[in-house]
């Protein structure tokens, strides 16, 4: 018996159904009323805040049960097929309910957000159709009871994010990276559904509960198959949330509308594969490599993303590596085990990076306005462009701020927290394999070089003299509260959405722990000794203050030239702002050689070459041939036809002196 | 409903009713004036269509194999009779068929302006030939039907075709044919083999060519080879598809919905129910299942990365055809309960999706008489409600979850990764390729700006082209949020395919452990075809 049964969780699938109703509403409205925005933006708005409310009920309820097995709501059944029975059926447990609460929350707010932003849009409908299926498919991602339920939301997730960046369809680019980021995830889908089969295969089941519960006996700790399936499973997160090698798709995302990045690009959609890793706790547990794996791969993508972030001009592209860089740091959290960790950093980054993305977004809205008073044609994303805004938008200046000493990780905002939690576990889990001492050093040359670009980016936006025009200067000013109401609240979570788990009490890792306890032991402890703790977190500290002191002493927004002035970088710097040409070399290495293969040795070579040339239309003219041949035959000449005759005959008797003919043959002649 | 049916003897003539009916309204086409034609051919189609949909409850899930039978004796004296009857499989071929037809006549209106009563007509001559090929349980029977649907095929292609029907319809009607030859030599073998292991009986129907047929494993060699051709040209595997692009370019759009959707179904069925069950042993055996099974993960990649690069989007469907029923074959040779009902899932699948899909690109072209990818772009502006369906139908194809295509690839890929998980690993990027694809053409088609002077006027869809649509987007999202039904349907016939050749097979029994519902009652043919001969 459960004390959840007959009460608001079996009411979870609400808090999809509200939003998916949102979709369809809007999806209708989109068609035959556009112009009713205020009933679009009501529909939009209120279902997904409905939905949080809902979220908050089954939290209350959770938090009175307090339940150590996870609750299955089962809806229906729905791939019955022998020994697979997938229901469609959501799971009411810690974990979920977190990412509900995350999930409706900051979703709830960038709606809000958006009626400002999207308002002058003539694609209003769509945006908000678009926007609420999103928010749907998302909580069947982090509420469904099974693999494929989640691969639903996953996949679902895909296709709204390939809707919305190309939601400016007409503009090619646009409209090019929707279809990039579909496809490269798709390659990481492929790694997901492979590693479901081999899950089935070797546990008879895809269900969370029977999986979890039957691998630690199922499956050989450490061994091949349990490696195999979190690899796999892997593969697909790294497609979903942007790690290298298949993290191009993400900056190439920032085509779509700001708040969209906000939500599905930095707060959500692309922190899935965290929490797939971190539902799937037991399996990476088991397999230890994979877990290195994990982790090598975050660090990496951590530092590296870093890198590219130093260098950008356009906002959003400064705010999208960035964001893949902290997406490293929460693998680095769950590859080492800390499964809690990261799921505080996703809910951590989910503020203050929603915050960062929709402050850009009134940056940008209004620096387009100020362009479009006075017609001129001029990049508003450009840094280069912006200078000194703090004195005409100060709401947003501030909160940005605040986001900015959050991430950079200084004390006591939420950012400290929670990076410092996972730098501490990689560091801890070093002392057993000095790999990940590695994995520590990563993240925090990673950190320093976040404090550095985060400072870059208010320094060139908000400070120094304005860059934007003469003309223009005077239409500049702070964005509608619809917008800056949503970025002061998030402001206010970056600022103390530490206390969510602060050392030694960690309200976060014990509320996980039903969640996470049986993946405790197949993992080394992962607390640092008490004076080695307090050193570690100092030293995080000091990184990210010496990174904001190194950006103040370093950068000059006063020498800054607007970008038609200024001069091309050389060198390592233009290495960087070029993004090591990852994408050229993807395009000559992967893409080009792949169409190229198709069209001309499949299509145009073997396809209409051999098979159908020399192939089909050959033997057409062979069969002509020996027509003609025929017909040349019937000479009526009878020694010719003795001729054909005795040829006849041998031929006959070496079909029949041939084994597998002659059987046929027996059968007629019997 | 049930008692309904069988109140009404409803099980005794259905069938017999559904092969009936076309013949009679292709007679009343041919009778009534020529503008009636097509409202007549749609309201046949639609009568059918309602006739047969009893067969979904009529049939038992729990029953015999067989069920819904019919027999006439035809020829006694060379045991030729009329036997028909359904199971799981055939079941979802008949419904099929009668669901695409009354929307194949429908699309039709418009485009078809030349000689209408022949081509009503043939449709529902058509018909007869598809529904017969599916509950034939009589060889010659089957045989009959599946010559008699050639050939309205043929005209079809022929004589409503565009620029190159000629070259298009006689390579169709050679490869088909040539294919059916052979396949006739084999099932005249077997009935002689049958006849004469059952003690001079000799008859045609299918239970006792399964019982009875016993041919030295050298000889079933020879025999599964020449039904496997004809099967594997309909399908169309690789290196039999070269007919199939060239035949959905030109056939006109209902034609290319009735082939893609149904025709090709023909030759996974005819593996399902005569070529594997009649010759397991050679099926089975190592060096054929690998041949097969490789051809068809080659036929999955190669059809995606030949779709990717075609000009025409026609003929970029037509590819994707043969990328889909790879599925289906590796679904099928795979021999697991789930992968055969991911096969069964895929064939109505590929009907309904791709059906879809040459009925919308049928109605941009009627608009804009071209069907160049190159020639569109930002369709979305004009059209955003085809544009939309188009989308969905796309995402359908690609398999997206929550759509009927993900729940058949996902079936047969899982089902395949427990007896080939190599072939089903390297199938699995199969969907990464479809996605490349079916995107890439529709980015083209409804993205980007609309440049092109003739696309800034054309119209939304009409009302007669939602009634085409609709039924099948219902259908898409119900068999991809609640397949149960239907694949419960399914399963014991999917569950007697296997279990019948794994009996006749020693290698593979023990090899798949399934628990679940016993096996279904003993089949008929365990031990048959299989007597002589040692495995090659």
């Amino acid at each position: 018996m459960t004390p959840l049964a007959g009460g608001i969780a079996d009411w979870v699938g609400l808090a999809i159904a509200l939003p998916f109703a949102g979709f369809l509403v809007n999806g209708l409205l989109a068609f035959v009323a556009p112009r009713r925005r205020a009933l679009v933006g009501a529909v939009g708005v209120g279902s997904v805040v409905a939905a949080f409310l809902v979220g908050v009920a089954v939290f209350l309820a959770l938090l009175a049960a307090h339940p150590a097995e996870p609750y299955v709501v089962t809806l229906w059944s729905w791939i019955p097929a022998g020994r697979l029975q997938v229901d469609a059926a959501l799971q009411v447990d810690q974990l979920s309910v977190v990412m509900l609460l995350a999930v409706t929350g900051v979703s709830s707010l960038i709606h809000v957000f958006s009626l400002g932003y999207m308002g002058d849009d003539p694609g209003y409908a769509r945006y908000f159709a678009y926007l609420n299926l999103f928010v749907a498919f998302m909580l069947v991602l982090v509420l469904g009871a099974s693999f494929p339920v989640l691969f639903i939301g996953w996949e679902g997730v895909g296709l709204c994010s390939y809707l919305l960046i190309g939601f400016w369809f007409e503009e090619r680019e646009k409209a090019d990276a929707g279809l990039k980021a579909f496809l490269v995830n798709r390659i990481g889908d492929a790694g997901f559904l492979i590693a479901m089969f081999l899950i089935f295969k070797h546990l008879g089941s895809l269900d969370f509960q029977a999986v979890f519960a039957g691998a630690p006996t199922a499956l050989a700790p450490g061994g091949a198959t349990v490696t195999a399936i979190a690899l796999f499973l892997f593969m697909g997160c790294v497609g979903k949330s942007a790690q290298i090698p298949l993290y191009v798709w993400l900056p190439d995302a920032m085509a779509g509308p700001t708040p969209v990045s906000a939500l599905i690009h930095a707060a959500t959609m692309v922190t899935a594969g965290v929490y797939l890793v971190a539902r799937a706790n037991v399996l990476f547990a088991m397999a230890p490599v994979a877990s290195a794996v994990v982790a090598g791969v975050g660090a990496l993508t951590a530092l590296f993303a870093a890198t590219i972030g130093l260098k950008q001009w356009d906002i959003k592209k400064v705010l999208a590596y960035s964001t893949v860089s902290q997406l490293g740091y929460m693998f680095v959290g769950v590859g080492v085990g800390a499964y809690a960790a990261g799921i505080f950093h996703l809910v951590t980054h989910a503020f203050f990076k929603a915050l960062l993305f929709l402050g850009a977004g009134s940056v940008i809205h209004m620096m387009h306005r100020a362009y479009h008073h006075t017609g001129r044609h001029a990049d508003a994303q450009d840094m280069r462009n912006m200078g000194g805004l703090a004195a005409y938008m100060p709401w947003t200046a501030r909160a940005m701020w605040v986001a900015t000493l959050a991430i950079a990780g200084i004390p006591p905002l939420s950012g400290f927290f929670s990076k410092d939690e996972i730098l501490g576990a990689a560091f801890a889990r070093g002392a057993a394999q000095p790999f990940y001492y590695v994995v520590w050093a990563f993240g925090l040359a990673a950190a320093f070089l976040t404090a550095i670009y985060m400072t870059r980016l208010m320094l060139y936006t908000f400070h120094g003299p304005n860059r934007t025009g003469e003309a223009e200067r005077a239409h500049l000013g702070e964005a509608p509260g619809v917008m800056t109401w949503p970025v002061v609240t998030l402001a206010a979570l970056a600022l103390v959405g530490g206390a969510l788990n602060l050392p030694h009490v960690g309200t976060l890792e014990h509320w996980l722990d039903p969640v996470t306890e049986a993946s405790a032991a197949f993992l080394p402890a992962l607390a640092p000794a008490p004076g080695v703790e307090i050193a570690l977190m100092a030293a995080a500290a000091l990184i990210g203050i010496g990174g904001i002191w190194l950006a103040f002493r370093a950068l000059h927004p006063e020498t800054l030239l607007p970008p038609e002035r200024a001069p091309r970088e050389t060198g390592f710097a233009r290495l960087l702002l070029e993004k090591y040409r990852v994408d050229e070399a993807y395009r000559a290495v992967i893409v080009r050689p792949l169409v190229w293969v198709a069209r001309n040795l499949l299509w145009r070579g073997l396809d209409a070459g051999v098979i159908d040339t020399a192939g089909v239309n050959g033997s057409a003219a062979v069969a002509r041939g020996l027509g003609w041949l025929g017909s040349r035959l019937q000479s009526g000449q009878v020694t010719s036809y003795l001729v054909i005759f005795v040829l006849g005959a041998i031929a006959v008797l070496a079909a029949l002196l041939h084994p597998s003919l002659s059987a046929v043959y027996h059968l007629w002649a019997r | 409903m049930t008692d309904l049916l069988a109140s009404i003897g409803y099980a005794r003539w259905a069938l017999s009713a559904l092969l009936l009916i076309p013949l009679a309204g292709a007679l009343l086409v041919w009778a009534a004036p020529v503008q009636a034609a097509k409202r007549i051919a749609f309201a046949v189609t639609l009568v059918e269509f309602v006739v047969s949909v009893g067969l979904w409850w009529a049939y038992d899930p729990a029953g015999p194999v067989m069920q819904v039978g019919g027999w006439l004796p035809w020829i006694p004296a060379w045991g030729i009779a009329y036997r028909v009857g359904i199971d799981g499989i055939s079941l979802f071929m008949v419904l099929l068929t009668t669901f695409l037809m009354p929307l194949a006549v429908l699309g039709s209106w418009s485009g078809i302006t030349r000689r209408e009563k022949a081509y009503y007509a043939l449709m529902l001559v058509l018909t007869t030939g598809m529904i017969g090929v599916f509950v034939a349980l009589d060889l010659f029977l089957f045989y009959v039907f599946w010559e008699v649907m050639l050939i309205p095929m043929y005209f079809i292609i022929g004589v409503w075709g565009g620029q190159g029907r000629l070259y298009a319809s006689i390579k169709f009607f050679i490869y088909t044919f040539l294919g059916s030859l052979l396949m006739l030599v084999a099932i005249l073998v077997l009935y002689f083999s049958a006849g004469r292991a059952a003690g001079g009986v000799y008859s045609f129907a299918y239970d006792h060519i399964l019982r009875y047929a016993s041919l030295p494993v050298s000889a079933q060699f020879w025999l599964f080879g020449a039904f496997f051709l004809a099967f594997a040209i309909k399908v169309p595997m690789v290196p039999f598809h070269t007919w199939l692009p060239d035949a959905h370019v030109e056939a006109p759009t209902a034609g290319s919905v009735i082939l893609a959707g149904i025709l090709l179904k023909m030759g996974t069925y005819g593996f399902l129910r005569f070529a594997v069950p009649l010759f397991p042993r050679v099926a089975m055996s190592p060096a054929v299942s690998t041949t097969v099974i490789t051809l068809a993960v080659v036929g999955i990649i190669y059809g995606a990365l030949v779709a990717m690069v075609q000009p025409d989007f026609k003929k970029l469907i037509a590819y994707s055809s043969v990328s889909h029923l790879g599925f289906v074959v590796l679904g099928i040779w795979a021999m697991t309960v789930q992968s055969t009902q991911g096969a069964l899932l895929v064939m109505i699948n590929h009907g309904i999706s791709t059906g879809a899909l040459f009925f919308l690109v049928g109605m941009i072209y009627e608009r804009r008489h071209s069907r160049l990818v190159a020639d569109f772009g930002g369709l979305a502006r004009v059209m955003p409600m085809f544009a939309a369906v188009l989308t969905l139908v796309s995402l359908s194809s690609i398999g997206l979850p929550g759509t009927n295509g993900f729940v058949g690839e996902f079936l047969v890929l899982l089902g395949t990764f427990r007896t080939h998980p190599v072939a089903a690993g390297i199938a699995a990027t199969g969907v990464i390729f479809a996605a490349c694809y079916l995107l890439w053409a529709l980015q083209r088609v409804i993205y980007y700006a609309l440049d092109k002077e003739p696309n800034r006027k054309l119209p939304d869809l009409t009302r007669r082209e939602w009634g085409v649509l609709v039924p099948l987007v219902v259908v898409i999202l119900w068999l991809g949020l609640a397949p149960g039904a239907v694949l419960r349907r399914m399963e014991p016939s999917a569950r007697h395919f296997v279990a019948m050749v794994e009996n006749r097979v020693p290698r593979m029994a023990g090899l798949t452990p399934e628990p679940g519902p016993p096996p279904a009652p003993a089949s008929p043919a365990a031990g048959g075809a299989a007597a002589g001969g040692r495995a090659r």
